[in-house]
């Protein structure tokens, strides 16, 4: 409960200061706003030392030591993109209405804690919403450019539709079970899955698909992604991702975990074999760096899913390190894109030919990146995959062993695209359209702390084992 | 004739579809949205009937109504507004302007 009335107070100060404050010191709001926060996600793991598990709202609510670990690790993500997008929103165009953007995005992410922690289908939908609509509203934020209403449009129809869809499969749980609790749910569905039954877990994971842009849900992603203004994508690609993610499995461990075996792990294992090679075979084909960084976040949300269909301890630990890792790998990628696009608006992956010659410090950031996200040892990247894998692999059937084999391939495909970025950056010996020059210190500041977890969170094992620790306590599976 | 459960729960199941039917094939978006619209729709008559014939000793699925129909809403207002937004720049609010981006 202290990291939302935390969040509460942070949104209500940053609205106070937005609206009261003469003219003059509004240039101020980014620095303001972006302080706040650090202090917020400070106290957020101070919070972890004292908190224990709590319930609200008749157990509506629930958090305990892992809920407030995940709800940390985003809050680092959010003070990326907020240090990151310093720049953009002091631009001329976007500053008139800056304030708008930092506290749509604060009412976006309290929205996903109330996701994360909710035990009742109620609270879960109004997070749920409080973290969809909101972003619509920050995807059509770019006024003049009419892609970005275009992203917009094909986002709030295709996010309407999802929870629609999502919300008929609960009335099929309602049907069945007479209740909207998570833990009375599973009691009274008992042990034989019902026709009805099957159909509604179809509906929740096709809901829960359009978030997550698993793959025959996915035809949104590339479109906003794109149009979107990009610290609004760095935002959607990772802080909406994980946190769905993690809701996801919440749901399934803890609602729908008795037919695990029986319902859900062949709907699970198709979507993830269809996610991670479609995702793949798209990003082989894109031009564009936006583009092609949305069908790379496709396939690796295949790999997060890994995470959900291992149903262990083991599973959630390396789910949660996924995230973290994921977080500070792509945005390092969209931390170079940003700086790029916001001096020259160059945003082609042709445009950065030779752009090591040019720009050696941003090409080595963009390089980390990558090999990050194709998963290269040294770096931060190839412990997740590994982990993930590993704890997959815990589950111990042979259809799993297939489903990682077929994911470990696809890393081999991943490894061409992601590795076509730095070859166009240090091999092509194209004349660069981008001259040389220095990125805002915002920018620096953000792409340094990427890229020290990148380097860092592999070698160093006290995360992973904290994650681990903390996950073998948990009760987020107490259902199995 | 007594109205039992199915009476309502037919109607219910016909909207979704042609909610569905009407996301897939509408070309307007404003018709897209009215069918998106019958979609929560057939949602909200679900959950109250459930609770009316199944459990009529509580009120979850009441209540749940409720704050589906005000969540619905939400959507709408924000929908039609970013619509009107893209109208004023493409001067049209039909889909098949909406192919800038593809593939």
């Amino acid at each position: 409960m202290k990291q939302e009335i935390g969040l509460l107070v942070v949104f209500l100060l940053v609205f106070l200061y937005d609206t009261f404050m003469p003219k003059k010191a509004l240039n101020a709001t980014a620095g303001f706003t972006c302080g706040l926060f650090a202090i917020f996600t400070l106290m957020g793991f101070g919070a972890l030392m004292l908190d224990s598990d709590v319930t609200a709202f008749a157990g509506m609510y629930q958090t305990s030591a892992i809920i407030t670990t995940i709800k940390n690790i985003l809050n680092v993500g959010v003070l990326i993109v907020l240090v990151q997008s310093c720049r953009w929103a002091n631009s001329d165009f976007t500053s008139v209405r800056r304030g708008e953007f930092y506290e749509l995005l604060l009412v976006t992410l309290f929205g996903i804690y109330l996701m994360i922690s909710a035990r009742h289908f109620l609270l879960f939908i109004i997070g749920l919403e409080a973290a969809s609509l909101p972003l619509a509203a920050m995807v059509a934020f770019d006024k003049k450019h009419y892609e970005s209403h275009e992203a917009a449009v094909k986002y709030i129809l295709t996010a309407v539709f999802s929870s629609a869809v999502f919300m008929m499969g609960l009335s099929f749980v309602y049907a069945l079970s007479g209740s909207l609790y998570f833990a009375d749910i599973y009691v009274a569905l008992g042990s034989q899955p019902s026709v009805m039954l099957v159909v509604a877990i179809a509906f929740v994971i096709a809901g829960m698909g359009f978030k997550l842009s698993l793959v025959p849900f996915h035809l949104w992603t590339a479109d906003v992604y794109q149009g979107a203004p990009t610290s609004v994508t760095s935002y959607l690609s990772v802080i909406s991702k994980g946190s769905a993610a993690f809701a996801f499995l919440v749901i399934m461990a803890q609602v729908f975990g008795t037919f695990y075996s029986q319902v859900w792990e062949w709907m699970l294992y198709a979507v993830i074999i269809l996610t991670i090679t479609v995702g793949n075979l798209f990003a082989i084909r894109q031009l564009n760096m936006k583009r092609f960084l949305a069908f790379s976040s496709i396939s690796q949300a295949g790999y997060i899913m890994l995470g959900v269909i291992a149903m262990n301890q083991t599973g959630v630990a390396s789910l949660m390190y996924y995230i973290l890792v994921y977080i500070f790998s792509n945005l390092a990628a969209f931390g170079v894109i940003q700086a790029i696009e916001n001096k020259t608006g160059y945003v082609k992956m042709d445009d950065y030919n030779g752009l090591y010659k040019t720009n050696p410090r941003l090409s080595v950031t963009m390089m980390l990146a990558m090999f990050s996200l194709a998963g290269i040892p040294p770096f931060a990247g190839f412990f997740s995959k590994f982990f993930i894998f590993t704890g997959a692999i815990q589950q111990g059937s042979v259809a799993i062993y297939v489903l990682v084999l077929i994911a470990l391939i696809n890393t081999i495909v991943s490894l061409y695209y992601y590795l076509l970025v730095v070859k166009a950056m240090f091999i092509n010996p194209d004349e660069c359209k981008i001259p040389t020059f220095a990125s805002a210190w915002t920018e620096r500041l953000g792409m340094w702390v990427c890229v020290a977890g990148i380097i860092l969170l592999g070698i160093v094992s006290c995360f992973y084992n904290t994650l681990l620790e903390m996950s073998l306590q948990s009760s987020i599976l107490a259902s199995l | 004739m007594e109205i039992t459960m199915l009476y309502y729960l037919i109607p219910s199941l016909v909207m979704f579809c042609c909610g569905v039917y009407g996301f897939i094939t509408r070309r307007n978006m404003i018709a897209i949205l009215i069918s998106i619209e019958l979609m929560l729709n057939a949602v909200d008559l679900n959950f109250v009937v459930f609770n009316r014939f199944l459990f009529p000793g509580q009120m979850e699925g009441m209540f749940f109504t409720l704050f589906a129909i005000a969540i619905a809403a939400a959507e709408t207002a924000l929908a039609i507004a970013i619509i009107i937004n893209l109208f004023r720049v493409a001067k049209d609010v039909d889909v098949k302007d909406l192919s800038k981006m593809k593939f």
